[in-house]
């Protein structure tokens, strides 16, 4: 019976676990703190957008090491990143991880939402008996986990004391052996070029497909003649249109968020804007776009292209690690007047050059 | 780095303050030291509104108009009406 038992268990194991701890309410799963291939490129593609959506472990109690009643328990998201970060950090320690039902969805943002939550961490500890495979009373969490956990509804409920443990992962091993102590550092969220770096798929991506989503519109009307639309006047009066759309696209969801710190002012909007405007003038320089011949579409360059990128950088703020809901909520109240006034007359500016165009005027 | 400044709706009265810490445990910002047994500002303006500290403080001391600072949540919100979330329809955010 025993041998079959484990036989199934075997069976359906998944790939990161390396056999079971048996507690008092049956085998759980143990938990590798090696990553292997499929790991990696999970990562790659969760951070290219691939597949974040349903990138899951099983809610549900595992086990590192050789963890006994007096082991730590680690509370951490389902979202497979976060899961993975968790146990290769744990390498070396005996403990237990308590994995809650996040959607799929990391600690911060779900905490922000509410899945990793009072609610879910109660359901999750009685739902694992956790009272009867430890014998104290205490869990760990991330910090960032504290947005949606009330540690005191956590104690009324469950008699399990909360911890906020530090930011990241990779601390917890300093953080066992100076006591369950945090320095300062730990306790911090931090932005570095590399974090913002690894964002920019994720910016990048979505505003692309708008911009492909748009840009036949441009070609469009930059080709249309009175007699039809004509092939030519697209290459000649359009690409050069879109080229700098691609710019805009560059400057917002690129560069604005890698250069974040050394780029003049607080404002997003302002950020993304003064970085539009100095790629699309260095554009407009080097490639001669509409040979300088035109007034009315360099206007509508310098109107439009910046305001673009300035837009587009603002949607970085969803990602940053910094940005609170107010100064957001300030900057849109301001900035959405100004993108569709400069969307308005670029759109009025066009129209005069086309009828300029076709001799009306 | 910081962002706005004088925006927060941050607020803290440390009358009700009892000194059990947890608001320093839980702030990512470094918002709140211990101070002579009670907690203290140290700058509002790293303030980003998460609400960690106000969920955990027992005595009743923090409050703060909580919620996301994400551009897209909030003009999504504007336009359906309710909370601003992260429920983006394209994904462009969290995950």
């Amino acid at each position: 019976m025993q041998m079959q038992t484990l036989k199934f268990v075997k069976k359906i194991a998944p790939p990161w676990s390396n056999g079971t701890v048996s507690t008092p309410n049956g085998p759980v799963y143990k938990v590798s703190t090696d990553w292997a291939r499929p790991d990696y490129w999970g990562m790659i593609k969760s951070r290219a957008g691939a597949f974040r959506m349903n990138y899951a472990v099983e809610p549900g109690l595992y086990a590192v090491g050789q963890p006994t009643t007096d082991s730590d328990v680690f509370v951490t998201a389902n979202y497979k990143l976060t899961f993975d970060t968790l146990r290769r950090e744990l390498k070396g320690l005996n403990a237990w991880v308590l994995v809650l039902d996040t959607k799929s969805i990391n600690v911060w943002c779900a905490a922000g939402k509410g899945t990793f939550g009072t609610d879910e961490l109660i359901n999750r500890i009685s739902l694992a008996r956790l009272d009867s495979v430890v014998a104290h009373r205490r869990v760990i969490l991330p910090q960032l986990g504290a947005v949606g956990v009330s540690a005191s509804a956590v104690l009324k409920k469950t008699g399990f004391r909360v911890s906020f443990g530090p930011v990241r992962a990779e601390d917890i091993p300093a953080y066992v052996q100076a006591g369950y102590k945090k320095t300062e550092a730990m306790s911090a969220v931090r932005f570095s070029l590399l974090d913002r770096l690894v964002l920019t798929p994720m910016e990048i991506n979505p505003a692309m497909k708008k911009f492909f989503k748009y840009s036949w519109i441009a070609l469009l009307v930059l080709g249309m003649q009175p007699w039809g639309i004509m092939f030519d006047k697209m290459l000649s009066d359009g690409l050069p249109f879109l080229l700098l759309g691609l710019v805009a696209v560059l400057a917002g969801a690129f560069l604005t968020p890698v250069l974040l710190p050394f780029i003049p002012f607080r404002s997003f909007a302002i950020k993304g804007w003064i970085v539009g405007m100095l790629t699309v003038f260095l554009a407009t320089m080097f490639a001669d776009f509409f040979a300088m011949r035109n007034h009315l579409l360099l206007a509508t360059t310098f109107l439009l292209f910046p305001a673009l990128s300035s837009y587009i950088a603002l949607q970085f703020t969803g990602s940053t690690t910094f940005t609170g809901m107010s100064g957001v909520k300030k900057e849109l109240k301001i900035g959405i007047p100004l993108y569709i006034g400069a969307a308005g007359i670029s759109l009025i500016l066009m129209v005069v050059f086309k009828l300029k165009e076709w001799g009306v005027v | 780095m910081k962002y706005l400044a004088h925006v927060t709706t941050l607020k803290y009265d440390s009358e009700k303050c009892a000194g059990c810490g947890r608001c320093v445990e839980v702030c990512p910002r470094g918002v709140f030291v211990m101070r002579d047994k009670r907690a203290a500002i140290t700058d509002r303006d790293l303030c980003m509104e998460c609400g960690a500290c106000a969920l955990n403080c027992d005595f009743g001391a923090i409050s703060v108009n909580s919620g996301v600072g994400c551009a897209a949540a909030i003009i999504n919100s504007m336009i359906t009406g309710g909370p601003p979330s992260c429920d983006c329809s394209d994904g462009s955010c969290c995950g």
